[in-house]
Formats: C-alpha cells, sequence, structure tokens
C-alpha cells in the first residue's frame, strides 16, 4: 500500500495556496475600466516612442483600408479581427446596422464598435485570467480522461504488458471526479453569463436587430446554444465518471474474487462499450469546449487532433507517475521494459500529434481559403512564438530524446522529455483557447502560471491520495503473471 | 596439419538455448549456429554485439531529409521561382509546408531503402550467391552449431556435447574437404 507523504501532501497544497494567490492577483489586477485601460495604452505608446505610434496610427485609421499582412503588430492587434471579417465573404450581413462599417462583426467587436481600441483591450483583458483559469482546469482534466481513455484501450486490447500498472492509471484518472465538476462548474458559471469568453454567449447575437447581430453565429445556435451545450456536457462528464467509477469497482472486486475472471469479464466489455461512447462524446467535447472558442471557424479532424494532444499527455502523466512510485520502492515489480514501453508511447503518440497538427495546419495554409485561414493568421501573428514553438517542443524533443531505445530505459531521458511534452501540451491548449479570448493581449503572467499551480497542486493532492486507497498491484488481473515477467 | 570441427546438431531451441550457455561456460569456441527460424534471446546468449543497423537508418534519414531540401530549395527557390497559385516562393521556410510531404517521404525512403542495402551487403546477400547450408536439415526443423575443436580432446568435447542434448555429432577434418 501507498501512503501519501506529508512532504507531498504539503507540497500540494503549497501550490493549491499559492495558485490561488496568483490567480487572484490576476484577477484583480484586471484593469477597473476603459478609462484605465486608455491611460494603460497611453503611457504604452509614450515608452514604445515614434516608431510605435505610427503603425499605431495607420492602425487607427482602419474603415476603408484592408491592411494585408501589416506588419506592426499593435495595428495587427487591434484590428485583425476585423480585417478577417472583411476577408470572410459575409460582408453584406451587417450593412443595415452599421452602413458605414463595411465588415461584419464578432460579438466582441460589437461591444466595441461604438467605442474606441481601448474598449477591445478592455475586453480582452477581462476575459485574460478567466480563460488562464480555463486553460489549466481543461489540461488537468484531459490528462485524467485521457488516461482513462488508454486504460480502456488496454483493458479491451487485453494487454500483457500494462496491468502492473493499472492501479497507478486508475489513481491519475481518478481526477476526473473533482477535475470534471471544476469543468463543469466553469462551463456553468459561463453560460449564466459571469464572463464572456465564449463570444457566442453574447446577448443579441441571433437577433437581427441586435447590434451584437453575428450572421454566422446565429446559424449555429442550433447547436451553440447555452442550455444545450452544458446538458450535453453534463452527459459526457456523467458518462466518464460512471464508467471510471464501475472500473474502478470491478478492478478491486476482481482482487477479491479472481475466480472464473467475473469481474475481468465485465471490465472488459464496459471498457468496449466505453470506448465507443468516447470516441463520440470526445470529439463533441473538443467542439464545444474548445473549437467553439472560434465561433467563426471549423476543422473537421479537431477531435482527434485534441484527442491525441490529450493522449499524448495522459501516457506521459503515466510514465512520469510510475517513475516517481518506481523511485519510491512502490513498484517493484515495474521494471525498465515497463518504462521502455511508455516511453515508446510517448514517442509515438507525439509523433501522432504533429501529424495531425501539421495536417490541419497544411491543408488549410495550402488552399489558404480566407474563412478558414484566418484561425492561423491571427496565431502567426499575434502567438507567432508560443505557436511554433510548442511545435518545437512537442515534435523535436520528443523525437530526438525518445528515439533511442537505450534512452527509453534511462528514467532521466524519459522524465526530461516527459516534462517538455507536458510543458508543450499545456502551450497547445493555450494557443487553441487563447486567441478567441484575449487576442493579442495574451502574456504568461500570474494568472496562467497560477491556475496551472492550482491545478497541478489538486491534480497531485487527489491523484495521489486515491493511489492510498488500494494496493498498487492489481493481484487478481489474469494477465498479472505476464506483465510482471514483461521483459522487451 | 588437419583442423577440426565439430557439428552439433540439435532439434529444439531450447535445448540449443541451455548448450550455448553450458558451451561458453566451458570456454569453446562457437564458430556458427544456424537455425531454420529466429531463436529469442540466442544473441544474448552467444554474446553477440548488438546490431548498429539503426543508427546506419538515421544519418541515412539525415540524409535524405538534406537531399530533399536541397533539391526543392535549389529547384523551387532559387533556379526558377515562378508564382505557382500564389505560393510564396521568396525563401524556402516561407513555402515549408507544401515541402514537407516530399521531405518526409525522402526521409523515409532513404532510410529504409539504404538499410536494407547496407543489411545485404553486411550479411554478404545477394542474388547467385551460393549458398552456405552445411546440412540441409538446417532449413527445416534442426539446429546445428558449428564448434571449433582445434586442439581439443575430440574424445572429451563430444562426449560433453552429447551431454548437452546434441543429436547427431559430425567431425570435420578441414583437410578433407
Amino acid at each position: 500500500m501507498y501512503t501519501l507523504t506529508t512532504k507531498l501532501k504539503v507540497f500540494a497544497i503549497i501550490l493549491m495556496v499559492v495558485g490561488a494567490v496568483f490567480t487572484a492577483i490576476g484577477f484583480l489586477a484586471v484593469p477597473a475600466d476603459e478609462a484605465a485601460v486608455e491611460e494603460m495604452l497611453a503611457k504604452e505608446e509614450a515608452a514604445h516612442g515614434g516608431a510605435h505610434g505610427e503603425t499605431h496610427q495607420v492602425g487607427e485609421d482602419h474603415s476603408g483600408s484592408t491592411h494585408e499582412g501589416a506588419a506592426g503588430d499593435h495595428a495587427m492587434e487591434s484590428h485583425d479581427t476585423e480585417d478577417m471579417h472583411m476577408e470572410t465573404g459575409y460582408v453584406t450581413d451587417n450593412d443595415v446596422a452599421h452602413a458605414d462599417d463595411a465588415h461584419t462583426t464578432t460579438p466582441h467587436e460589437a461591444e466595441d464598435h461604438a467605442g474606441s481600441h481601448a474598449e477591445h483591450v478592455y475586453h480582452q483583458l477581462v476575459n485574460r485570467p478567466w480563460s488562464a483559469v480555463y486553460v489549466a482546469c481543461f489540461f488537468f482534466f484531459m490528462i485524467g480522461l485521457g488516461v482513462l481513455a488508454f486504460y480502456a484501450i488496454q483493458k479491451v486490447a487485453q494487454a500483457g504488458w500494462s496491468p502492473v500498472l493499472f492501479r497507478v492509471m486508475e489513481g491519475i484518472s481518478s481526477y476526473i471526479l473533482p477535475g470534471g465538476i471544476l469543468m463543469f462548474l466553469l462551463l456553468l458559471v459561463t453560460g449564466l453569463g459571469l464572463n464572456h469568453i465564449f463570444t457566442w454567449m453574447t446577448p443579441g447575437i441571433d437577433d437581427p436587430t441586435s447590434e451584437a447581430y453575428d450572421h454566422i453565429v446565429a446559424g449555429k445556435t442550433g447547436f451553440l446554444n447555452v442550455p444545450f451545450w452544458l446538458i450535453r456536457a453534463g452527459i459526457f462528464l456523467v458518462g466518464w465518471n460512471i464508467y471510471r467509477m464501475n472500473i474502478r469497482k470491478f478492478s478491486l472486486k476482481q482482487d477479491e474474487s479472481p475466480e472464473g475472471n467475473v469481474w475481468y469479464k465485465k471490465a472488459f466489455k464496459h471498457s468496449a462499450m466505453f470506448l465507443v461512447f468516447f470516441i463520440v462524446t470526445e470529439s463533441i467535447m473538443a467542439w464545444d469546449w474548445i473549437l467553439s472558442f472560434d465561433p467563426h471557424w471549423f476543422s473537421t479532424l479537431f477531435g482527434w487532433y485534441v484527442l491525441a494532444s490529450m493522449l499524448v499527455s495522459a501516457i506521459t502523466v503515466i510514465a512520469l507517475v510510475t517513475i516517481f512510485l518506481k523511485g519510491k520502492g512502490y513498484l517493484e515489480f515495474v521494471n525498465d521494459s515497463h518504462i521502455h514501453d511508455l516511453a515508446k508511447f510517448m514517442f509515438g503518440f507525439s509523433i501522432f500529434w504533429t501529424y495531425l497538427w501539421f495536417s490541419q495546419f497544411m491543408l488549410i495554409w495550402y488552399s489558404n481559403i480566407p474563412e478558414e485561414v484566418t484561425y492561423f493568421v491571427t496565431r502567426i501573428n499575434d502567438y507567432n512564438i508560443l505557436f511554433f514553438g510548442m511545435v518545437a517542443i512537442n515534435f523535436l524533443f520528443p523525437l530526438l530524446i525518445l528515439m533511442n531505445s537505450d534512452f527509453k530505459r534511462v528514467n532521466w531521458f524519459v522524465v526530461t522529455a516527459g516534462i517538455f511534452i507536458l510543458i508543450g501540451h499545456y502551450l497547445d491548449i493555450y494557443v487553441m483557447v487563447m486567441p478567441g479570448t484575449v487576442g493579442a493581449s495574451w502574456f504568461i503572467g500570474f494568472p496562467e502560471i497560477g491556475a496551472f499551480m492550482f491545478f497541478a497542486g489538486l491534480f497531485l493532492l487527489y491523484v495521489f491520495n486515491t493511489m492510498t486507497k488500494a494496493p498498487l498491484l492489481a493481484k487478481g488481473d489474469p494477465f498479472l503473471g505476464e506483465s510482471k515477467h514483461f521483459h522487451y | 596439419m588437419a583442423t577440426h570441427k565439430i557439428h552439433a546438431l540439435y532439434n529444439d531451441d531450447d535445448v540449443l538455448l541451455r548448450a550455448i550457455k553450458q558451451i561458453r561456460e566451458q570456454h569453446y569456441h562457437i564458430e556458427e549456429v544456424f537455425c531454420p527460424f529466429p531463436v529469442h534471446g540466442l544473441e544474448k546468449a552467444m554474446g553477440l554485439a548488438d546490431t548498429r543497423l539503426a543508427i546506419n537508418a538515421f544519418l541515412y534519414g539525415i540524409v535524405g531529409l538534406a537531399v530533399a531540401t536541397v533539391m526543392m530549395n535549389y529547384i523551387m527557390i532559387e533556379d526558377w521561382p515562378q508564382n505557382i497559385g500564389g505560393k510564396p516562393s521568396f525563401s524556402y521556410l516561407e513555402n515549408m509546408p507544401a515541402f514537407v510531404p516530399i521531405m518526409f517521404e525522402l526521409t523515409v525512403f532513404f532510410a529504409a531503402h539504404l538499410m536494407v542495402i547496407t543489411f545485404y551487403l553486411r550479411s554478404r546477400l545477394w542474388p547467385f550467391k551460393k549458398a552456405e547450408n552445411p546440412d540441409v536439415r538446417t532449413t527445416d526443423d534442426h539446429f546445428l552449431m558449428e564448434l571449433d575443436a582445434h586442439g581439443e580432446d575430440i574424445d572429451s568435447i563430444t562426449k560433453f556435447l552429447y551431454d548437452t542434448g546434441a543429436v547427431e555429432l559430425v567431425l570435420i577434418d578441414k583437410e578433407n574437404h
């Protein structure tokens, strides 16, 4: 039996407290109103000097020009959303409401219309701490869910190597209960209108007489409406949690009465059904929770792309936790061949993620259809370093570190690669979410780091607490003998 | 002077592996082992060095990547940078996504083919090569071990081999061949 050490407990609690404080600082640091933002921008401009001011002027005078690929980053910051909507081909839709502005508006922009650049930036800054919490919350939830899916795959595939790791996987996947509750609360709060991170929730967005009317989003309200969206989220979370509770129960019962493998067979059937449920719900979850940050954009492989991110981070966490527990002497039946297998999965799924990332990027880059390409235009303009940096981290590091078969058996190599993979996939989620909520006003500061620390602390505390609840060896599993002697 | 070799035949891979361990403990020199199929753990039991074929493949892959990059950079960017459907041919990096499929395929192509050719050269395999099979049964159901019996006492070594489970022992005198 594993016992939770006070050291780990204190570490996790410190992470949570410091993270909560940082997040609170992030919320408090939001400027009070537009006037404050205006002042801030003026100060910034003065500090940056004349050259910056010039580009800004070009940007300010936006009503007639198109700024194709405007180089001044500040100009892009303030007006790229407008540029992109000129390109969408829906130019005429809002002509009645806004005859003077020859473009459709995003909801954020609609608020911005009468106002100024400062108002636009103000809304982005208000969104920032919320988005930071959202990204961190989703990232850790996704790890728990990915581990659950991997666990189900191992059960259904009757894998002979992994049963010694089942309790580790059960421990990590237990996080989907608290993580799922927090995720749902966050969605609920958003749905109730306490923040504006989802532009499609803007009131009046489907009302042609409203200033916030968005023709494109209005056409999607059959799917993208708050009640249906929350119901879907609820069904998914309940479904995943039911499977996780059942599979844990079956696993413990199989330990007590292994004769006839009754519970094992039951777990097998449940896992097969779960995988079918999972692949459908995971796709829809990716559309609902991530893709709808950009309600004008769509991509068919988005669900798999999120799935790849999810699985690679999940397997990485399994490897890291296994190495940690083995280092503490709790998993004497795990040998370096198990680590080698996990590292192979980390390597393989990193390549798979890169394949999907590139497939999505290259198809859109190649055809360059305006209504699709805006997604990458904003990311390349405003998030250049993060966007390409995370591809390098998620592809090159695992590729070069984990290609050698011997390195995959060396714990510190796997841990190094794992840390890079986790940071890279946090940034991946960050780059998926942030451009739709804070646009160019992003920064990795107090709320981002704070939220990450808070959820990391919660994750560690809950996961390792679950590990103490059952022996770390699933002794009733029919494949246990094979798994203990697994050798590659 | 005659050099002696002994061919010891086995009909089970487990017996063979155990025999190899015993023989190596006695410090007899095993020249070669012929098997009808891959026996797991044979190379470890015999103490053979690991293959470096994977390292070769990695280097060949880098060569393939370089070939693809240099080729397309010369053709598409330097030699004749046409505007083809609005693709930016001002620099390699700007048009790179379009080149990635070729870069990937050539990397795989070079890595795979050159590695296979390396394997053939290193294992001396080619069409019309004379087969080096000491006993036709080794391609079907027998395992044959070739021992260097030079300077050993033939009687004691045959006795020892017989005890390890060999089903048939052949003494080969090199001068007769």
